[in-house]
C-alpha cells in the first residue's frame, strides 16, 4: 500500500505550519490579496461562487480505508456533508472557509495527505491508471513511475515557477485509461521485440482552449533514464515556453509552434549535455519505491467461483451490475470492483460522507483496505474476491451506489460548472443529470453500449468534453447558457479531439439532442460496432441531418 | 409591482469565509441581496466602488466587483445566472447556500 517517506511526513507537517501562519497574517491585513493568492494556491485553496475552495491531492487516486474516512470527516466538520471527487483523480471541498483550512491541512496531515501541487505553475501530482496493480491487461503497475516523479519534481525549485501548470499521466497498461495523450506530457509502458519494456515518452498533448494530442518524442526509453530525460524536457520547456500569454503558455503550444521535429532536437541536445553517471536512476532507488506499491497478499483461488456465477443467477440486478461495473482482474478469483458515482439524475463525482465511509468499510473487509478515484470521477475496489462480489453489491445497493452504468450513457463525467466553478460560462451538472434521467433505463444504455459523454462548463475543459465520444461545452451567449456539441473525441490509446456537429442548442435542449445522436447510431451501426467507431467510419453527416435537417 | 428599475450591486466575498456578501445603503456588507444598494447612476456606483476598496484594503472582502441588476416589485435580481447563483445557492442543491439558509434572494430556483 502506498505510503509516504519520512520526508514527507516532516515536510507536509511544516507546511501546514507554514499556511497556518500565511493564513493569519492575510486574515490580520499583515499580506494583500495579492501577495496571499498564490500562496494559497499552493495549498490547492481557490476561491469559488460561494466559498473557498479545497482540491486535496489523492496521489494516484490511491486511498487507505482510513485516508477516506478522513475525507468523510472532513467533509462532516468542516463542510457540507459531502465532497466532489474530481477529472485529476483529486476531492474537492465547496464549503471552506479561510479560518478553518490551516486546521483541515492539520486533519489530512494526520492520514499522510495534503494539498500541495493541486494548484499553481508547477508539476502537478502524478496521474495513473485507476486499475494500476490490479488490471488483467497491466505490464507492470505504473504508480512507482509516478512516484519516482514526484519525489523528484515535488517543490523543485528549477520548477516551481514554469511558464504554466504542467500535468504528468502515467499507464502501464496497453488500454489506456489514464489519458497519456491529453497531457503535458504521458508515459506508457510497453515491449519490444526482445521482450525488455521501456517508456514511450508523449509531449505537448492537452485540452483547454487549444486541444492537442501529445507527439512521441521517445519510443522506447529506459527506466532508469526517465527522470533525466524528462528533466531535459522541462528544461527546454522552462527556456523556450511563452511567459507573455497565458493562453498560449502550455508546452503543447511550444510543441506546435516550433514543431515536433525541432522540438525533439532541442530534448535531445539538452539530454546530450548531462553526465550520465549522476542522472540515471539507481536499481536500489526503483526498487525502494516499488515496494511502496507491492502488491497485497493475494490467495490461491480459482479463475471460477461457483459463489459468483450462482448470485448472478439468483440475482438479475447483480448479474446487470456484474456486467457492466466488474472488470478483469490480474490475479485469479479476484475482480476490480467500479462503484458508480453515477447514480440516475445525480451529481457526477459527488459522494455523501456516509457513502464515503461505506466505501471505507466495504474497501477494508473486502479490497485490501485500498480504494481508487478514476479520473472519469467513480471510485473503485481494486482487489476483490468474486466470492465477495455479491455482497459488497448487497450493501452498496440501499447507499444509492449500485447503479450499474459504468462505461455507459449514464457514467458522465462533468465538471461542478457554474452552480460552483468562478471560471465556468455555464452550468455543466443540470445538463448531465437531464441526459442521466432521459437514459434512465438500463436496457437502453445496454443496448447502446459502451459511450464516454463529457461536460465541461467553460473551454478550461476540466470536463474532458475535447475527448469525449460525445462532448458537451458549456458556453455564454450574450448573458445565456448555450452548448456546442462534439463528436469523435476520445482519451483512449486511440486518442482523438472530436469535431463540433453544428451550431449550439439551450440547456434544455441538450438531451434530446443526445438522444437523437444516439438513436441514429443505433440505428446505423454494423453489429457490435461501439459509438466510436461508427462515428469514425461514418462521419458526421447522419448526425448532423437527425439533429439539424428536420429543424 | 410594475416598475422595473435597472441598476448594479456591489458584490465580494468575505474574507475569512469566503460567504458572498453584498454592499447595503449604510455601508455594511450583508449576506442578502434584498439589503443591497441598486445603484442607478454612474455617481452612485463610484461611490460603491470608492467604499468596496476601502473594505478590500481593510481585509472584510476581497474579490468585489460590480454586477447588473434590478429591482422587481421591490426586491432585487441579479441578471445573469452566475450571479443569481451566487445570490442564491446551487441550482443543483437547492438545500445548500443562500437560498437553505433563509438569506437568498426573492427569486428562487425551482425543483427539477
Amino acid at each position: 500500500m502506498y505510503r509516504y517517506d519520512e520526508f514527507d511526513h516532516q515536510f507536509v507537517q511544516e507546511r501546514t505550519a507554514q499556511f497556518r501562519d500565511q493564513a493569519n497574517r492575510r486574515l490580520s491585513g499583515a499580506l494583500t490579496e495579492d501577495e496571499f493568492r498564490p500562496l494559497r494556491l499552493m495549498n490547492g485553496l481557490y476561491l469559488q461562487l460561494h466559498a473557498y475552495m479545497l482540491r486535496v491531492a489523492i496521489p494516484y487516486g490511491t486511498l487507505s480505508s482510513k485516508q477516506m474516512r478522513q475525507l468523510a470527516y472532513i467533509a462532516d466538520k468542516w463542510d457540507r456533508g459531502y465532497g466532489h471527487f474530481t477529472t485529476r483523480q483529486n476531492i474537492q471541498y465547496n464549503w471552506i472557509k479561510l479560518e478553518d483550512t490551516a486546521d483541515i491541512l492539520a486533519a489530512l496531515a494526520e492520514v499522510e495527505m495534503h494539498a500541495i501541487q493541486t494548484s499553481g505553475n508547477c508539476i502537478r501530482n502524478v496521474t495513473t491508471d485507476h486499475w494500476a496493480g490490479a488490471a488483467a491487461d497491466e505490464i507492470a503497475d505504473p504508480r512507482p513511475v509516478g512516484e519516482l516523479l514526484r519525489q523528484w519534481s515535488s517543490l523543485h525549485p528549477e520548477f516551481s515557477y514554469l511558464p504554466r501548470k504542467f500535468k504528468i499521466a502515467v499507464t502501464g497498461a496497453p488500454n489506456d485509461r489514464a489519458a497519456v495523450k491529453v497531457h503535458d506530457i504521458g508515459l506508457r509502458l510497453h515491449r519490444n521485440d526482445a521482450g525488455a519494456i521501456g517508456w514511450e515518452v508523449m509531449v505537448g498533448g492537452g485540452q483547454g482552449r487549444t486541444p492537442m494530442i501529445a507527439v512521441t518524442v521517445r519510443d522506447f526509453l529506459p527506466e532508469k533514464e526517465l527522470v533525466a530525460y524528462i528533466e531535459a524536457i522541462m528544461r527546454v520547456y522552462n527556456l523556450y515556453g511563452r511567459r507573455d500569454n497565458k493562453f498560449k503558455a502550455r508546452i503543447k503550444i511550444l510543441v506546435h509552434e516550433i514543431g515536433a521535429e525541432k522540438f525533439k532536437a532541442e530534448v535531445e541536445a539538452e539530454y546530450e549535455r548531462r553526465p550520465e553517471q549522476t542522472t540515471h536512476v539507481e536499481e536500489k532507488e526503483l526498487q525502494r519505491i516499488a515496494a511502496y506499491f507491492a502488491p497485497p497478499a493475494f490467495e490461491k483461488l480459482s479463475r471460477f467461483s461457483p459463489a459468483f456465477e450462482e448470485a448472478k443467477l439468483l440475482h438479475p440486478g447483480f448479474a446487470r451490475w456484474a456486467r457492466n461495473n466488474l472488470a478483469a482482474h490480474r490475479v485469479d478469483g479476484y475482480t476490480i470492483v467500479n462503484i458508480s458515482l453515477k447514480p440516475e439524475g445525480g451529481i457526477p463525482g459527488d459522494a455523501t460522507s456516509d457513502q464515503m465511509r461505506l466505501m471505507a468499510e466495504l474497501a477494508e473487509r473486502y479490497s485490501h483496505d485500498e480504494l481508487r478515484v478514476s479520473h472519469p470521477q467513480n471510485i473503485i475496489l481494486p482487489h476483490v474476491k468474486k466470492d465477495d462480489a455479491l455482497a459488497i453489491w448487497q450493501a452498496l445497493v440501499p447507499a444509492e451506489l449500485a447503479t450499474a452504468n459504468y462505461g455507459l450513457a449514464g457514467d458522465i463525467i462533468a465538471c461542478p460548472g457554474m452552480d460552483y466553478c468562478s471560471l465556468a460560462t455555464a452550468r455543466s451538472i443540470p445538463i448531465s443529470q437531464a441526459i442521466s434521467r432521459k437514459f434512465a433505463d438500463l436496457d437502453v444504455q445496454e443496448k447502446i453500449g459502451p459511450v464516454k459523454i463529457n461536460i465541461s462548463g467553460c473551454i478550461n475543459a476540466c470536463g474532458h468534453h475535447h475527448v469525449g465520444h460525445i462532448g458537451i461545452l458549456g458556453l455564454d451567449k450574450k448573458g445565456e447558457e448555450f452548448y456546442q456539441i462534439t463528436l469523435g473525441g476520445s482519451s483512449a490509446e486511440n486518442a482523438s479531439i472530436g469535431s463540433i456537429l453544428g451550431p449550439g442548442f439551450a440547456g434544455h435542449e441538450v438531451a434530446d439532442a443526445i438522444e437523437k445522436i444516439l438513436t441514429t447510431y443505433v440505428k446505423l451501426r454494423q453489429p457490435g460496432e461501439e459509438f466510436l467507431y461508427a462515428y469514425r467510419r461514418l462521419g458526421p453527416q447522419p448526425f448532423k441531418e437527425a439533429l439539424y435537417a428536420a429543424a | 409591482m410594475s416598475e422595473v428599475e435597472k441598476g448594479q450591486v456591489m458584490t465580494a466575498n468575505r474574507l475569512r469565509d469566503g460567504e458572498v456578501v453584498f454592499l447595503t445603503r449604510s455601508g455594511e456588507w450583508n449576506e442578502k441581496i434584498d439589503e443591497a444598494v441598486l445603484a442607478l447612476e454612474p455617481q452612485a456606483t463610484a461611490a460603491l466602488e470608492a467604499r468596496a476598496n476601502e473594505d478590500v484594503k481593510a481585509t472584510l472582502v476581497t474579490g468585489s466587483y460590480l454586477f447588473d441588476a434590478e429591482r422587481v416589485g421591490g426586491k432585487i435580481r441579479a441578471l445573469h445566472m452566475r450571479e443569481r447563483i451566487r445570490t442564491l445557492g446551487p441550482t443543483v442543491r437547492l438545500d445548500l447556500g443562500k437560498q437553505a439558509e433563509g438569506t437568498g434572494g426573492a427569486f428562487a430556483f425551482k425543483e427539477a
